[in-house]
């Protein structure tokens, strides 16, 4: 399955979209904690997982996805969120803890809902893919179109609930795609030295549905892949399992120091960002003036919801103790 | 007015009053529809879903793997996405395979979404012991489940509140922990308590989530409790009626949202209070209400309170010390003694 030139271009428009949001979030984090790094000073305090290198996991899925299928994050989120169409001023908004965020600044960066495109993201390992599993179950019993994807971590493969939702939607047949973006590391600790196959996309053999493997962080390889997924689960056909091989440029969190990476590890990795664009360069997809505009209209997109989540207010404190229920 | 009167002299156990709810809203509601282990044609270990595959099939009353995690879950995920998922965790037991499903999503997407991402489910749950189930069988967590924000938690004494709380869960758009005492099921083989067994309408009609019944009145001593040891206390109240003094009985029904005014009120009235509660004796239910009438303004106890509650063990197998462990009336009889001998 090949993307179009649309496509193609779609996918690397939201790859500069996620990355520079990316790099923007991260100048800004690290405002007010320097020279001492406090986690709970400057405008966006807490933990924060920059997705930079994972873009291709997240495009090269959703572009075969539309508002009305529903994905389930990570805790690492923002590409996927970026990718699904999360609405970008309202999730920094919410990044920033300010009432214009999607939850008025209760979840953060860890916790995006947007309804409206049916995105949710969890900051637990693995939770995200009994949602998906339910999601799924959902459209099937509704009757209604749909299929739900599952993002997760290649730690998360080593969960209960990964095996306990393969297991489920495999038995129900449910549109569901479970993803797995391996960027080798489980905070500090190495796939191979957590996981008892090479390969995890070989686990689907254990619930009876094809597993895909993409090597190299590949943005067509990603595609193609969750082509056929995305396509056997609205033909009814059942669930999906892909692994993709991606790389984690930054840290698990920002402040991480990553002493744990052997020496060199981190420089042998290739950014997929300028590789797809060199690729695209080089099929006449796209040229350095087209890029140019898509890449400035990316940042002033990404600007604007900078600029919309600084001007926003807090809520009072005390609406903390709204919405637990409806 | 014929049918009125014969409806509400029809008696259901609790078991039957569960089933018979949801089916009246899975007939009206097609959203509703319910999953959990054993749920299908067995019709539910305890009893409370017999009858709903036969009339509504598989594809809405489905047997789910053993798999806690995923299924309770699923149920969050379909819950947001439109649908009204009963989902069971046979024993409350169990909770430690899937509390994560329960507290970090079930609980906290409404709010982790400035509640524009509700979550309209049932929890249903089992809870109790009395028949030598040990320890991972025949727990309450009653507290455990209403420390944590963002669920409600019923907890029903006998068959009209159950059927009127299962018709209120399931047209909650929150989620609802609906905790079901094995002993009230009306179930022969789980010691059942035959004052849960009582007259139930047979039409759809609801109980007010968060909202304590005065199931006695009295004058001298406000008994609290919920579920199984409501009968406890009405047991209690007649034998101390019998002394001479008038106990009042206040039936919970509802952890969260938790009615402190009913009892606050009633403690106001009679000046004593003692909790009875199945669940463990720390961090729990008893202290909860007795905290919640002392740190009232109006609090003005003429004695210290009391709980009756259970020691703060694993459940035991043996009978000798099962018993021995668990509320009971003579208990409660016992702590009121000792209330009027401490003053």
């Amino acid at each position: 399955m090949q993307p179009t030139a649309e496509q193609r271009r779609w996918m690397y428009r939201h790859m500069v979209l996620s990355r520079y949001l990316e790099e923007r979030i991260e100048a800004l984090y690290m405002e007010g904690k320097t020279p001492v790094f406090n986690m709970a000073k400057g405008p966006i305090p807490g933990e924060m997982h920059l997705s930079n290198g994972q873009e291709p996991c997240a495009v090269g899925v959703c572009a075969h996805l539309t508002a009305d299928d529903i994905v389930t994050a990570t805790h690492r989120p923002h590409h996927i969120a970026v990718a699904k169409g999360v609405d970008l001023d309202a999730m920094v908004a919410e990044i920033f803890g300010k009432a214009t965020g999607l939850a008025g600044g209760r979840g953060g960066h860890m916790h995006l809902f947007d309804g409206a495109v049916n995105f949710s993201c969890s900051g637990i390992i693995g939770e995200g893919l009994g949602p998906a599993v339910g999601a799924a179950l959902s459209r099937q019993m509704q009757g209604k179109p749909g299929v739900a994807v599952a993002f997760i971590g290649e730690g998360a493969a080593n969960q209960g609930a990964f095996h306990e939702a393969l297991n489920l939607a495999a038995v129900w047949q449910l549109p569901v795609v479970f993803v797995i973006e391996d960027n080798a590391w489980g905070i500090s600790v190495a796939k191979q030295a957590s996981t008892a196959v090479p390969r995890n996309a070989t686990r689907a053999d254990a619930y009876g549905m094809p597993g895909h493997h993409v090597a190299d962080n590949d943005v067509e390889g990603v595609y193609a892949a969750a082509g056929e997924a995305i396509a056997r689960a609205r033909e009814g056909l059942g669930p999906s399992l892909i692994e993709i091989e991606t790389v984690r440029l930054a840290g698990h969190f920002m402040g991480d120091g990553e002493d744990y990476r052997p020496e060199g590890e981190k420089a042998g990795l290739t950014d997929p960002l300028p590789r797809y664009r060199a690729a695209l360069l080089a099929a006449g997809v796209l040229d350095e003036a087209g890029d140019a505009a898509l890449v400035a209209e990316a940042h002033e997109r990404v600007e604007a919801a900078i600029r919309f989540a600084q001007q926003s207010d807090f809520l009072p404190p005390e609406a903390a103790l709204e919405t637990v229920f409806v | 007015m014929t049918t009125a009167t014969k409806s509400a002299s029809r008696k259901l156990t609790t078991a039957r009053a569960m089933a018979e709810a949801t089916a009246q809203e899975m007939r009206i509601d097609p959203r509703v529809f319910v999953m959990g282990e054993d749920v299908g044609p067995l019709g539910g270990v305890f009893g409370n879903t017999r009858g709903l595959f036969d009339e509504f099939g598989a594809e809405r009353v489905r047997d789910t793997p053993i798999s806690e995690t995923a299924f309770i879950g699923a149920a969050v995920g379909a819950a947001s996405d439109g649908m009204r998922p009963i989902v069971e965790l046979m024993f409350v037991d169990f909770f430690g395979v899937c509390m994560d499903a329960i507290y970090n999503l079930m609980a906290k997407n409404t709010y982790f979404s400035g509640g524009k991402v509700p979550v309209p489910m049932v929890l249903m749950t089992s809870t109790g012991g009395g028949y030598s189930d040990a320890g991972q069988h025949s727990q309450c967590l009653y507290g455990t489940f209403a420390h944590l924000p963002g669920m409600k938690v019923v907890v029903p004494s006998n068959a009209f509140d159950a059927k009127g709380l299962m018709t209120a869960a399931i047209r909650d758009d929150n989620p609802v922990v609906f905790m079901y005492h094995k002993a009230l099921q009306g179930m022969g083989w789980l010691g059942t308590e035959k004052g849960a067994t009582v007259a139930v309408p047979e039409e759809a009609y609801t109980v007010e989530i968060g909202k304590a019944a005065v199931t006695r009145e009295g004058q001298d001593l406000t008994l609290v409790s919920l579920g199984a040891g409501v009968h406890h206390c009405l047991r209690a109240a007649q034998a101390l009626e019998e002394e001479g003094f008038s106990a009042e009985v206040i039936d919970l029904r509802s952890l969260v949202p938790l009615d402190r005014d009913t009892v606050r009120e009633s403690v106001a009235k009679t000046g004593r209070l003692i909790v009875v509660d199945e669940d463990y004796h720390s961090y729990g239910v008893s202290g909860e209400i007795i905290a919640s009438v002392a740190e009232h303004p109006g609090c003005r106890l003429r004695a210290a309170p009391k709980r009756v509650a259970y020691p703060d063990i694993p459940i035991p197998f043996a009978p000798t010390m099962e018993q021995w462990a668990l509320p009971n009336a003579d208990k409660i009889v016992a702590a009121f003694h000792q209330m009027l001998t401490d003053n």
